[in-house]
């Protein structure tokens, strides 16, 4: 049964309420690593919103016209992550073509997103949900703008915490993930109204 | 039959996504025709682009140095570049220095071609060719050390004595690319018709053990040249050269140059440094320049003679012999310049004995041989 959600509450629901990064801790590692950079992350957040977008697309026909009819849903993992690769894999081809100053400044991320978590689980999500194929672009493109939200607004407060006195055991990944659990409670505490499950 | 249809699936879609790549690969990848414009337009290459500066400038019979073949582990091949060609690679900031960030010197095995590129390349460059020799003759010179004499087949290389070439070493056995190297001649400038080169046999060494074990006379081997700045200056100044091994080569050049032409109202000391008798070249063709050139003079030192040979030359390391020489022998009151040749280890070492000596840095002309 495809849920009955109005596109708009969905899309607004997955940047904010849901956020993937937040809400669903998905994608963590590039986003620590990478947040310390305002342009790296502006660039990683386009490139993961993109990816996520196609990728989930992709996935969703797949799986409505291929997995599901001749019922190999267990296969889903591997289909969905080998789709995923190859869209990074060509992303990245065509990025060093268009922009090498970009392809430069994302450096080892841009392949490390084949194995960020925040993609294959919006994947997962439009299943597991039922989605239509207009909610699932909507929830993936919304996904993939909370996850750029999320690590701009990491970066930012990364810009600030450098002249904070912040104790030396603390320094570096320890403030920074004390910073993200602010983050996510702010974050979750819209929660209560919008909700996609 | 079922158990076979997840296999097909995956298969089926993971082909359609890499034949996807490929596809998308050879649109990106394709750069089409593309120019590049040298020394301000003084001559105008077009060729198909994607592949590295150095190679598309080879591909069009310009060759720029590169000492490593294209590694990025030499930085001979730099060559600035006047177009916006994007930020500098992380592989090419080691070899270079903030002034030559600032004017846009790259390493051209490193920048890829993929639009029209302006560049500036050192006149010097258009003369250098690539020839197609014949191995004339090979000769052990010592144990390690092998003479090479290369039959250039009618062409001709016009070079300054104490230049280098490249020697093109093809794919064998296990290396699957070709491969270049750079070798000081050791012909002088008129020997027309044929070059020579001393290698050394470096163990494990993919140039070296090439043409030690698998070179034969009469094969056909490329040779690219010249490079280079090693050469003796223009002035009256003593010239104190230091050597070791197969850093006999550009030595060899320049001094029967000189005698030759006649240069031999300048003074000139030569140390040679090699630990027994049997690392020693050319001992008796340098003893004898030695007897027929009044201002030349021949020390070779060594660090371990053998007790049978009854060597009774210099003994001990060639930085104390060179050192004893300095304070006592050589005239202090005439300009002096040093010439050393040879390992990044023995040059470094030697630099600080001549400028220990009151030498100057901007007198010290060197070829490293890393
Ligand atoms: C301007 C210039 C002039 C040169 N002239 C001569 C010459 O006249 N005669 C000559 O024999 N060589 C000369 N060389 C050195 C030569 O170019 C090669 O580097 C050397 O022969 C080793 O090549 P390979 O392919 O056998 O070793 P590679 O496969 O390149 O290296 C194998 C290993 O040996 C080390 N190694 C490289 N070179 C040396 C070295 N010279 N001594 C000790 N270890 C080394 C490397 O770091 C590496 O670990 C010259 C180099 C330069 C830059
Ligand atoms: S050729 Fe050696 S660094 Fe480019």
């Amino acid at each position: 049964m495809v849920p009955d959600l109005n596109p708009v509450v969905l899309l607004f629901a997955s940047i904010f309420t849901s956020n993937i990064l937040l809400a669903n801790f998905l994608g963590m590692c590039s986003f620590i690593s990478i947040s310390k950079d305002m342009k790296s992350s502006n660039g990683l957040g386009l490139a993961v919103t993109v990816v996520l977008t196609l990728t989930a697309m992709l996935n969703w026909v797949l799986l409505q016209y291929v997995l599901i009819p001749l019922d190999l849903l267990y296969l889903r993992y591997i289909i969905f992550i080998i789709v995923i690769a190859a869209t990074v894999q060509i992303l990245e081809m065509v990025i060093d073509r268009v922009s090498p100053a970009l392809y430069m400044s994302l450096g080892i991320f841009l392949p490390l997103i084949t194995v960020n978590c925040a993609i294959l689980g919006v994947a997962l999500f439009m299943q597991i949900r039922n989605y239509s194929f207009l909610q699932t672009v909507i929830f993936a493109f919304g996904s993939g703008l909370g996850w750029w939200l999320a690590i701009v607004a990491l970066a930012a407060i990364q810009k600030k915490l450098v002249k904070a006195p912040v104790p030396a055991g603390l320094k570096g990944p320890g403030i920074t993930l004390i910073t993200i659990g602010f983050m996510a409670m702010a974050f979750i505490g819209f929660s209560g109204m919008l909700s996609v499950q | 039959m079922n158990f076979l249809i997840a296999p097909i699936v995956v298969a089926v879609i993971s082909g359609i996504l890499a034949a996807a790549i490929s596809i998308v690969d050879k649109i990106v990848n394709n750069y089409g025709e593309v120019n590049i414009s040298i020394n301000g337009g003084k001559k105008v290459l077009a060729l198909n682009g994607g592949e590295s500066l150095l190679s598309s400038l080879a591909s069009q019979e310009i060759f720029i140095p590169s000492a490593c073949g294209g590694r990025g582990s030499c930085g001979a091949c730099k060559c600035q570049v006047t177009s916006d060609v994007g930020i500098h690679l992380p592989t090419e900031i080691p070899y270079l220095d903030k002034k030559e960030m600032a004017e846009n010197i790259r390493l051209s095995c490193q920048v890829k071609v993929k639009a029209d590129i302006d560049i500036m390349i050192p006149e010097d460059l258009f003369n250098v060719k690539k020839i197609k020799s014949k191995v004339l003759s090979i000769r052990d010179v010592t144990h390690d050390i092998k003479e090479v004499k290369f039959d250039l087949q009618g062409e001709e290389i016009n070079f300054k004595a104490g230049r280098y070439v490249q020697l093109v070493v093809p794919p064998y056995n296990k290396i699957k690319g070709s491969t270049q190297r750079a070798y000081s001649m050791s012909s002088k400038p008129d020997d027309k018709g044929f070059v020579e080169l001393l290698i050394r046999l470096v163990p494990g060494g993919i140039a070296t053990t090439w043409a030690h074990t698998l070179l034969l006379v009469g094969m056909e081997v490329d040779l690219i040249g010249p490079f280079g700045d090693f050469e003796r200056s223009e002035t009256e100044a003593t010239m104190v050269c230091v050597a070791g091994g197969s850093g006999m080569a550009p030595f060899k050049s320049i001094l029967y140059d000189m005698f030759e032409k006649g240069e031999i109202n300048r003074e000139v000391w030569y140390f040679f440094g090699a630990r027994t008798t049997k690392d020693v070249l050319y001992l008796e063709e340098m003893m004898e320049l030695d007897s027929k050139w009044d201002k030349f003079h021949f020390i070779a030192a060594l660090s371990e003679p053998e007790e049978e040979s009854g060597w009774t030359g210099e003994t001990g390391l060639i930085t104390d012999v060179l050192d004893k020489y300095l304070k006592t022998k050589i005239n202090k009151e005439k300009a002096r310049e040093g010439y050393l040749c040879g390992s990044p280890g023995m040059i470094g070492a030697c630099n600080n004995v001549l400028t220990a000596n009151d030498i100057t840095i901007d007198n010290i002309y060197y070829d490293n041989f890393a």
